[in-house]
């Protein structure tokens, strides 16, 4: 009975941050509370491909963003070469995708096969290679400034998706319906059948198989799997996941630059999510992004006005400092990963299966 | 080809891979001048990164511990050196180089020891209770290297800062047509010693007999009543001061500093300990020189190049000895 209300809780926690995105435009009625909503959508199911490496398959990649980033400058580039049309999203968003792919597959067949520490090493590498790439092909990427570029056409504010009477914009319960609430739903409906995707996976014999590589090894390829093989195609498919998320953001924000989409800050973030979050499950990967993502936008004015009220106190306020707000969550997540080594989610559902 | 290989496996091995890209880079530069400039700058350069590396390598060798976190004890190094040279900046003004000296002497110290406290304080905290799990190591020191970034940037600041040098370093050496800088020539001088004084204390001590018996069977060590995590406290804490050396030394190099070095010599630093095989010092020098040497030729024959170089070098070395160049026994 008890192990029912320890998931009971974290399912409904889960249904409750789905619900609230769901009519997320209507319940919270100002621009920055929209992106926020936006950056949750699209950081859960960054968040629960990068689980699928981490959490179920025992993977350590530094790569990830790498991939995200490939999703998005792929998009961003086509979308500023040929102009805002569906067309080039769909042209920037495969390009994307295949490169995703093609690296994945060179990553994962060159190095999957060495130690777990090994992996992480060369794709941390990888990474860092592809961000100073990105910064140095200008020409294409638009460097350090990032590009900005328009969006197809229906996602414009001043799309009208319904007029009334009036020949004005229809207002449903006092919310335009205009082409931003149109992009906000773009963005929500596809990451959440990419997270349905996800989950489908992770549900399926695929799925048991790969938490019995993350379990043993050796006795997963004594029983007959080919290890390789299967870290490789779940490397794949967390990076083309990964990738699509890319574009989506990239489509939502009219803007890439390696800020938002390459910089190891996200790596970081992603870690902390899925940590935080609790590994090993897709729930926590929802927890942990939903968590981590209003942490960042609003945890700092916090920190601010912390730093004013120790003003008087040596080096308190600089560590007090908003934007030192990652120097709290790395000790979080050292403690985290000593204490609670399944994060919130794997805690409460243990929690529940231990009485 | 037999009698070749023999050849060269008699002359060093893979050790003359250096002394290969040397030439092969001379025939391609053309020029003997910059050809020595660019080598003097590639061995210099590859000698301060063995320092950072080294630690990382030995530590990994002897208790299967990898500290992503390597790269802040780098950084500190740095900006602690840079602290007391900017404190000291009288005496490096000063006339005397005795006086020049020992302001860079103590900087250099006050980052080994500052390396050395930092170490002994980041293995009991951060790592001992995490020794055999790779999963949460690879968690741990990444969120330790977080807060370590988060500390420096609170500490000193975003903004560089510049590293005064000390006056008798400054300048440079005309040999023929080819202008050297004094630091450069320095900086390799300082991690060759370090290297002897690291391969004497390998090869020639008892304390040395026993981490290399415990890199290559910990078990056995350990049976045979030797206190081996006592050891490695002291194996980290020594690479943690040499990774800091390294730093101070880095810093006086590049002069101007920001809390961005961590970060960029982590990548170096990783691509060398892969290229050399982890857990072998004569593997980690001879990777450091390789990068060293190809990240200098590389970015004068082809600038563009220069970036993906050590990547390519690492792939390059990987597919033809998948455990790197010179591994220890295991």
């Amino acid at each position: 009975m008890t192990k029912i209300t320890g998931t009971l809780t974290v399912k409904s926690t889960v249904l409750l941050i789905g619900a609230l995105l769901l009519f997320a435009p209507f319940l919270f009625q100002d621009v920055r509370a929209i992106e926020v909503a936006a950056r949750i959508c699209i950081f859960i199911v960054l968040v629960a491909s990068y689980d699928l490496l981490l959490g179920y398959t025992g993977i350590v990649s530094f790569a990830h963003t790498m991939f995200f980033g490939f999703g998005a400058y792929g998009a961003a580039i086509a979308l500023k070469q040929m102009g805002p049309g569906w067309d080039a999203v769909a042209l920037g968003t495969l390009a994307g995708l295949l490169i995703s792919i093609i690296m994945a597959v060179l990553i994962g067949l060159l190095s999957l096969r060495v130690k777990a520490i090994f992996f992480a090493m060369i794709t941390l590498a990888a990474a860092s290679v592809m961000m100073v790439l990105a910064s140095q092909l200008s020409g294409l990427t638009g460097g350090e400034d990032g590009i900005t570029y328009r969006a197809p056409d229906l996602f414009k504010p001043a799309t009208k998706l319904l007029t009334d009477d009036g020949g004005k914009v229809m207002r449903i319960a006092g919310v335009k319906l205009n082409g931003k609430l149109a992009a906000y739903y773009f963005v929500f409906i596809t990451s959440l059948l990419l997270f349905i995707g996800l989950m489908r996976v992770v549900a399926s014999p695929l799925g048991t198989v790969l938490e019995a590589i993350r379990e043993n090894e050796i006795r997963a390829e004594a029983v007959g799997y080919r290890v390789v093989a299967y870290r490789t195609f779940v490397f794949c498919l967390a990076a083309v996941v990964a990738s699509l998320a890319g574009s989506i953001y990239a489509i939502w924000l009219k803007y890439t630059g390696p800020d938002t989409a390459l910089s190891f800050a996200i790596m970081i973030d992603i870690l902390l999510m899925v940590v935080i979050g609790g590994m090993g499950t897709m729930w926590g990967a929802v927890i942990g992004a939903t968590l981590l993502v209003l942490a960042q936008y609003y945890l700092r004015d916090l920190m601010g006005a912390a730093a004013e009220a120790t003003a008087q106190i040596p080096l308190l306020p600089e560590l007090l400092n908003p934007d030192r707000w990652l120097f709290w969550l790395g000790i979080i997540f050292i403690l985290l990963v000593y204490f609670f080594p399944a994060g919130i989610a794997g805690t409460l559902m243990k929690k529940g299966a231990a009485k | 080809m037999e009698n070749l290989t023999k050849i060269t496996e008699k002359l060093g091995g893979v050790m003359l891979l250096p002394l290969a890209l040397a030439a092969v880079a001379f025939l391609l530069i053309g020029a003997p001048s910059s050809w020595l400039t660019l080598t003097v700058a590639g061995l210099s350069m590859g000698m301060m990164i063995f320092l950072m590396a080294s630690g990382l390598s030995l530590v990994f060798g002897l208790m299967d511990v990898l500290n992503f976190g390597h790269s802040a004890f780098v950084s500190f190094g740095a900006f602690v050196a840079a602290s007391v040279l900017a404190a000291l900046s009288g005496w490096l003004g000063a006339p005397s180089i005795l006086l020049n000296a020992a302001a860079l002497a103590l900087a250099i110290m006050a980052a080994i020891g500052f390396g050395l406290f930092a170490g002994y304080f980041f293995e009991r905290v951060i790592i001992k209770p995490v020794y055999k799990d790779h999963l949460r190591q690879i968690l741990i020191t990444m969120g330790a290297l977080i807060v370590a970034e988060q500390m420096i940037l609170a500490i000193w600041g975003g903004a560089p800062i510049t590293v005064p040098r000390p006056a008798f370093l400054e300048g440079t050496l005309l040999v023929g047509d080819a202008s050297i800088d004094i630091y450069r020539v320095f900086a390799f001088f300082v991690g060759a010693v370090t290297y002897g004084l690291l391969y004497l204390l390998l090869n020639r001590s008892r304390i040395g007999l026993l981490i290399r018996a415990g890199v290559e069977n910990r078990e056995m060590v350990e049976a045979l009543g030797f206190r081996i995590d006592r050891l490695f406290i002291g194996v980290f804490m020594l690479g943690s001061a040499l990774a800091a050396m390294g730093g101070a030394m880095w810093a006086g190099y590049e002069t101007l500093i920001s809390p961005a070095l961590g970060g960029e010599m982590m990548i170096i630093v990783f691509i060398v300990v892969i290229i050399g095989g982890l857990g072998s010092i004569r593997g980690t020098l001879l990777g450091a020189i390789m990068v060293g040497l190809v990240g200098n030729y590389v970015g004068f024959l082809a600038p563009k190049m220069a970036l993906a170089s050590n990547m390519i070098l690492m792939m390059a070395i990987l597919m033809w000895r998948p455990s790197g160049l010179a591994p220890a026994v295991k």
